[in-house]
Parts: C-alpha cells; structure tokens; sequence
C-alpha cells in the first residue's frame, strides 16, 4: 500500500513538474505575478512528493518487502541495516529517484532561500529547472518504476553487490549526484538569463553559491569513490580513469572552471557569455555522465546497472537540454557585450588562463573517454584508452594550472605587474625547490620527475601563503593591523586560500605514491617474514570467523621495523554466501608519511598463500586535500556576500525577554 | 553502425556477463606463481602487462585483472621474456594475435592523431581566441546601461554598494 502510494506521489510529482515548467516562464513573459508566484509552490509541492515517494521506498527496503522487485533484486533480509538504505540508491531504479530527489531539493532551496532573486529570473529559473524534472520524472515513470510489485512474492532477496557493500560507497552516490544534479541551478540561471536576455554581476552573485555547493559535494563524492577503490579493490589503485570516473571527473573540471569565472562576471563584468556557456557545458556534462552510468554503453569497473535501452532514453534527454540550450545560446549570447577593461596582464588574464586549462582538460577526459566511441561507430575499429593516454595528455595540462595557480591568485584586477608579482612569490619559489630538495635526498631512488613533482606541489601551497601574507601587509604594518586584516578577511578569501592549497595537497600526494611506492607479492608460508621498504612484514596465519553476512578468512600480519613491532594487520578476505561471491578488504596500517597495505590472496598448491604487500607513501594526502578544497568550498558558501540570496535574518526588533526566574 | 547496436538489447547478457565477470572477482591480478625468478625479466613483464588490455575486461590491463584470460596473457607475455625476445617483439606479437584493441595505448595513427592532438590542439586554438579577445579590449570602458534607480535602491536594501563593481 505504501509502494503504491509511493508511486502515486511520483505521478503527481510529474503533473506538478509538468505545471511548473509552463505556467511560471508564461508569467514572467507576461510581467504576471500570480504566475510566477506558483514556481515556488509547486517547488516545494514537488520535493515533498518526491521525498514521500523516496521515503516509501526506503521503507520497502528497511522492512524487506520482497513483493517490491527491485527490493527483491537489491537487497536480503540478513543485509546490515545501513546497507539496507543505501541499497535504495545500489540499483539502477533507486538511484534514478535520488537523482530526481536532489533536483527537486535544490528547486525547493531556491524557493525557501531565493526570495532576493528578482521575480521574473526566479520563476524562468524554476520553469527550466522543472522542465529537467519532468524529463527524469517521465524516464522513471516509463522505464525504471522502482514500485513495480512482484506475484508470488520471493521468500528472500538477491542480496546487494558485496562490492558495495562499504560505508564510503553506502554515502558516494548521495554526494555525487549533490553535485552532478546540483549543476542543474547554474544550468537553469543560465537558461533563464538567456530568456530574459541579461547577465549582469548580481547574476553571477546568485549563480555562484549553487555552483560552490555542486562542487564541494562533487569534489566529496569523487574523492570518496576514489579512497573506496584505494582500500575495497584489492590493489590500492585510487584512480583508473575508468569511463564512469572520467563521468564525473569531467563536469568537476568544468564546475571550477564556472566557479572561476563567475568571479569575472561577478567582480569585473565581463566573460559573461563564456560563463553562460560553462554552465551550460558543466550539466550537459552531468547529463553524459548518467548517460554513460545508466546506458553501459561504456562498461568499466562500476557500470553495475546497465541497461543499454534506457541510456536511448537519457541520450534524448541530453540532446534535447544540450541542444536546446546551444541554441538559445546561439542565438542570445551575441547581445552580451563585455564591458570590464583590463590590460593583458592581470587577475582577469589569469582567470582566463585557468579557464583554458580546466576546459581543455575536460576536454581531453572526454576525448579520451568517448573519442573511441566515435572512431568505433566510424570505423568499426575497437579500441580505448588506457591511464598512459591521461597520463601523457591530461598531466601537463594540470602541471600548467599548478605553476600559474600562485601567480594568478597574486595578480589584481584590471592591471598587473608581473616582475613585481614574482618578486613577491620568490620566496615560495625558494622554498618549495628546498623541499624538493629534501625530497630528493629523503627519498632516493624515485624516479627522476619525484622531486621535481613535490617541488611543484608545495609551489602551490606556498604560494597560498605568500597570497595570504600579502593580503594582511605581514611585515610591512604593525602586527595588530596584521592580526586585525587576519580577522577581517572575507570568508570566500578563507575558501580560496583553503582550495587552492588542497589542489596542492592533493598533489603531492599523488606525486609521493606515483613515485615511492614498493610492492612484494609472493606465495607466502605461515611465520615467514617479508621484508619490504624497510620494514618487515611477518605472516603469522589466517583465521576463520563470521561477519554479518559474510565469512571471514582473516590473514594475520605483524609489522616490524628495525625489529620493533610496530603494527598488527588483518587483511580479510569476505565470502558473501548469499551471492557466493568475495571481496578482499586490505589490510591497512595508515599514516600521513606511508600506508602498509597487505592483501590476502587465495590458497596456494604449496600449503602457503599469496600475499600481496605495499607501502605507499603519502597516498592519504590525496583525499585530504581533497577535503581541504571541499572545505574551502562550503567556507566561501558561508561568505556574507553569497548569503544575499539567502532569507533575511529576523531583524532585532527588541531585545528578548529573559525569562523571570 | 556498432554504436547503435551497442545500445540495443541484444547486448545486455554481454553486458551483464562482463559486469558480473568484474564486480565478482576482487582483482588480485599478478599471482605468485608466475613471477619470474629474474627480476630485471620480471619488472619488464610487469611493464608491459600495463600496457595490455584484458580483453574481457574491457577497462583492465591485464596486470590488474584477475580474468583467466588474462592470466594466460600474463604467462604468454613472461614466456616470451624467458625466450629473449625484446619488448617490441612481445607487443607486436600480441597485436598480430589479438589485434589494435588489446593495446590500453592505441598507436598514434590517422584514426586516433585527433584523440592523441586534441588536446594540444585545443589549447593552441583556444589560446589564440583567447589572447585576441584580451588584446582587443578597448582602452576605454564600453559606457554601460547604468542600473536604474529601483534597482540601485534594490541593491542597497540587500546591503551592497551598486557601484562597488565599478571600482578596484
């Protein structure tokens, strides 16, 4: 009854959405306020729908109803309870209704939190962002109803991937379409600016906080999939540039391309129709990236629900937003006038540049990703990249943007002075060639490129702090002037400081694991010791136990250096009975210098076991850079200035009553 | 037109097979057993098995995966090795049995000089349009339709200067 009711509520979010992408865009082409007036009704009318249809699922499968098939598919009655809610989005069906979940819930912000975005732009903004809905509403509707109910009803269900089973990927997908669907509302400002033919700097004010958010979640849920591949995938890769990666790595290189150049527009009035174009790119992105997940037309490592007929479905979808948006654009874009002057040298250039690279960087992903696609469809030939492709070709790209980060963020506005600009960074320059240095000598026996990677990862964070320093005058006013400029220091410029100095983080780390990590596999007998990168690993047996669904096959490990035991490691291998299948889970002693990572394989002929065993140095600095720029990210959203578009604090009228007592 | 086919049904159980054949085996790829007692000839395997697609794998090389057919890969690559043959002859020999596609990096051709150049393309382009718009800017500020008064009072009701944009 709940399921059905469930279902019920999508229909009528589909009406509501349906309404909603009429009657408010015909009321702000009539200058009509009622009209307008019910974008925002219908936007919250259309998350509280959905989220009772999302909530009646989910009930579906904490309760087990296997009368329900696609909690009979996706789920098992011995299942945690944790993984029974995140089995909700573990499957094609329930992922596709967080999606519509989201884009209901970022329409229902704008309607709660938009009241200072002027009438007319508001309510083309919702029209365009419904029109989305109803698109996702119908595909699920028509294609993937997650209600569907099932005669006879199964004893008990198929039970979800062991795979996905695990904390960071149980919370991946809800980050990952916070951002992928979050780039929705710059892409519907962008439409509705497009309709009423205007782009100003308040436009971008209102843009930006939304793109912020996008991003900081996307950035979340990316570097959660990637420390989930780290410790569940059995090899410590953290990145593969697998298609369904690539999927959302793309729209993420071009959210903070649109993340920067709203600044331009913001500030100086100019890029306009460049920025309108981003945001336009950064959801045509997110549209490819369900498309490529939920079509398998590219199958990779995480393609676990595809269904070629259904990708038909988006891919109309896609060519419809994308091209209707291109060709709005086409056809508005022309009127926007750049109006800021700035001389070649300066903050704008520099933004330009960043612009460049990061487009151009997608550009190259998506190439890389889809290029053999179309060389397939044309040529009948198969072939794809690999991470040498990236490697060679996205790199350099990101190895530019690290050494131009510090001096474009030094660089003013309209007009900058480059030898002066480097004469303030000399001394980030310097330094970050010591630590190089030290690098070199730490660590001997990297290849070549190690120390030169590290030098230029630490470029970037220093640079951070010489922008920083130069912001509060260190040194050249009184330290309580400097200590007050501290204090005083917008929030966004916290966020900046904050995000670029993750990139940097995020840097090193992958420079120091790309360079110094070691390996030793071997057939290892029980009490034999393995020494490796100046530890040793001792392998004192394996041992059979029980987890909630699964069986464990313990390997028990000891690690010592310089004879000092120092770590006790398990490295579990998971036999999940009801899909008879296994999964590894590594054993990891972590650390900010080197993770010791030891894998347990399977039985060997000899009595002994394959045993697999890594350090790999500074790997944790890639998610926490990571972080870092997430934080950045949601610190500049607390900015005053972004909270424009948010409702008014209750003004202080009198002073509260303090109760008598 | 493979592409559409691609998209159609008839794939699906390939599809399914391959997800499953991916998600149900934690990769463990290399096993004791095939490594070389040679470690020069063993870290030239590993170097080229990075390079080889596993070909049921479709986004593997066959270094990372743990696919029977990889494996043989693995054992036919390191058997070659023994034989003396050099990394040229091992890759070209397993071209010439398995075709363009095994590679994980195609050759640079005229199919693939678009995927390999756009990039550089791009930038080089885009760098051009880029500089040309910066340096045509007018010395002067273009005069702007200035905010009207309702929304100059509009803005300074949200607490911002309207004519903040104009300085600095």
């Amino acid at each position: 009854m709940i399921a059905e009711l469930g279902h019920f509520a999508l229909i009528l979010a589909f009406a509501v959405a349906l309404a909603q992408s009429i009657i408010p865009l015909w009321g702000a082409h009539k200058g009509y306020a009622e009209p307008m007036r019910f974008a925002e009704t219908s936007a919250m009318m259309s998350f509280l729908l959905i989220g009772f249809s999302f909530a009646a699922l989910t009930y579906g499968f904490v309760n087990s109803d296997f009368s329900l098939r696609v909690v009979y598919a996706n789920s098992h009655s011995d299942k945690p309870y944790l993984f029974k809610i995140a089995g909700v989005w573990g499957n094609h069906e329930g992922s596709m209704l967080l999606w519509v979940l989201i884009l209901a819930l970022y329409g229902a912000m704008v309607a709660a939190f938009g009241r200072n975005i002027p009438p007319t732009l508001r309510a083309r903004t919702l029209s365009v962002q419904a029109m989305i809905a109803v698109a996702f509403l119908a595909f699920i509707l028509f294609t993937s109803n997650p209600f569907e109910r099932m005669d006879p009803v199964p004893v008990d269900g198929n039970g979800l991937n062991p795979l996905l089973q695990d904390w960071a990927l149980a919370a991946h997908p809800p980050f990952l379409y916070l951002g992928y669907v979050g780039l929705s509302m710059p892409f519907s400002f962008a439409v509705a600016a497009l309709i009423e033919g205007r782009v100003d700097a308040a436009w971008a004010r209102w843009v930006r906080p939304w793109t912020l958010l996008a991003w900081s979640a996307l950035t979340v849920g990316i570097a959660l999939g990637s420390y989930w591949a780290y410790y569940e995938l059995g090899w410590g890769g953290w990145w593969f540039w697998d298609p369904v990666e690539n999927a959302s790595f793309m729209p993420w290189l071009v959210a903070a391309a649109l993340l920067h150049s709203a600044v331009v527009v913001e500030k100086r009035s100019t890029l306009k129709s460049w920025t309108i174009l981003l945001a336009i790119i950064a959801f045509s992105l997110s549209l490819l990236g369900t498309f490529i997940v939920r079509s398998g037309l590219l199958t990779s490592v995480h393609a676990f629900a595809s269904d070629p007929a259904r990708g038909v479905f988006i891919l109309a979808i896609l060519v419809v937003a994308t091209g209707g948006a291109l060709a709005l654009y086409a056809w508005r874009a022309p009127q926007m006038e750049p109006e800021g002057v700035f001389a070649p040298v300066s903050r704008e250039s520099g933004l330009i540049l960043n612009n460049l690279l990061l487009s151009v960087a997608a550009a190259v992903v998506f190439l890389g990703t889809l290029g053999p696609l179309f060389i397939e469809a044309s040529t009948g030939e198969q072939m794809s990249f690999g991470a040498e492709f990236f490697d060679l070709a996205f790199s350099p790209l990101m190895i530019v943007l690290l050494i131009a980060m510090p001096v474009g963020a030094a660089l003013p506005w309209k007009r900058g002075d480059l030898p002066r600009v480097m004469k303030k960074l000399w001394a980030a320059a310097a330094l970050s060639f010591l630590v190089g240095s030290i690098f070199a000598m730490w660590r001997s026996g990297g290849p070549l490129f190690a120390p030169l990677g590290i030098a230029l990862a630490f470029w970037a964070i220093f640079g951070v702090f010489v922008d920083l320093a130069e912001r509060v005058k260190l040194g050249r006013v009184p330290v309580g002037e400097t200590m007050r400029r501290l204090a005083n220091l917008p929030r966004s410029a916290w966020g900046q400081t904050l995000a670029h100095m993750g990139m940097g983080i995020t840097a090193f780390g992958i420079v120091g694991i790309s360079a110094w990590e070691s390996e030793d596999i071997r057939a290892a007998k029980i009490g034999e010791t393995i020494p490796l990168a100046g530890y040793e690993i001792r392998f004192d047996g394996v041992e059979r136990s029980k987890g909630p669904n699964y069986i464990i096959d313990g390997g028990m490990f000891t690690v010592f250096r310089d004879g000092e035991e120092i770590a006790n490691l398990v490295s579990e291998k998971r036999f999940y009975t009801v899909q008879q299948t296994q999964t590894t889970e590594a054993g990891i002693r972590a650390s900010l210098i080197e993770d010791i990572y030891i894998v347990l394989g399977d039985r060997q002929d000899n009595g002994g076991w394959a045993v697999r065993s890594y350090v790999k140095p500074f790997a944790n600095w890639i998610w926490l850079g990571a972080f870092i720029m997430t934080f950045g990210g949601l610190l500049s959203l607390t900015d005053r200035r972004h909270r424009v578009g948010a409702p008014n604090r209750a003004k202080p009228t009198k002073p509260t009553m303090v109760p008598a007592e | 037109m493979r592409f559409w086919t691609r998209l159609q049904f008839r794939n699906i159980p390939a599809f399914v097979g391959m997800a499953l054949i991916l998600l149900v085996s934690p990769a463990h790829a290399v096993d004791p057993s095939e490594i070389l007692s040679d470690p020069a000839l063993e870290s030239r395997a590993r170097h080229l098995s990075k390079g080889l697609r596993c070909l049921v794998c479709r986004n593997q090389s066959i270094d990372d995966s743990d696919a029977q057919l990889a494996k043989d890969l693995r054992v036919l690559v390191r058997e070659r090795l023994v034989a003396g043959d050099t990394d040229e002859e091992i890759i070209d020999y397993v071209r010439s049995r398995y075709g363009d596609y095994v590679l994980l990096k195609p050759p640079l051709n005229l199919k693939t000089a678009l995927l390999w150049f756009g990039g550089p393309i791009l930038l080089i382009g885009g760098g051009i349009v880029a500089w040309r718009q910066i340096a045509s800017r007018p010395a002067t500020p273009v005069p702007t339709p200035s905010l009207t008064d309702a929304e100059r009072a509009r803005l300074r009701d949200l607490g911002i200067d309207p004519d903040a944009n104009r300085e600095t």
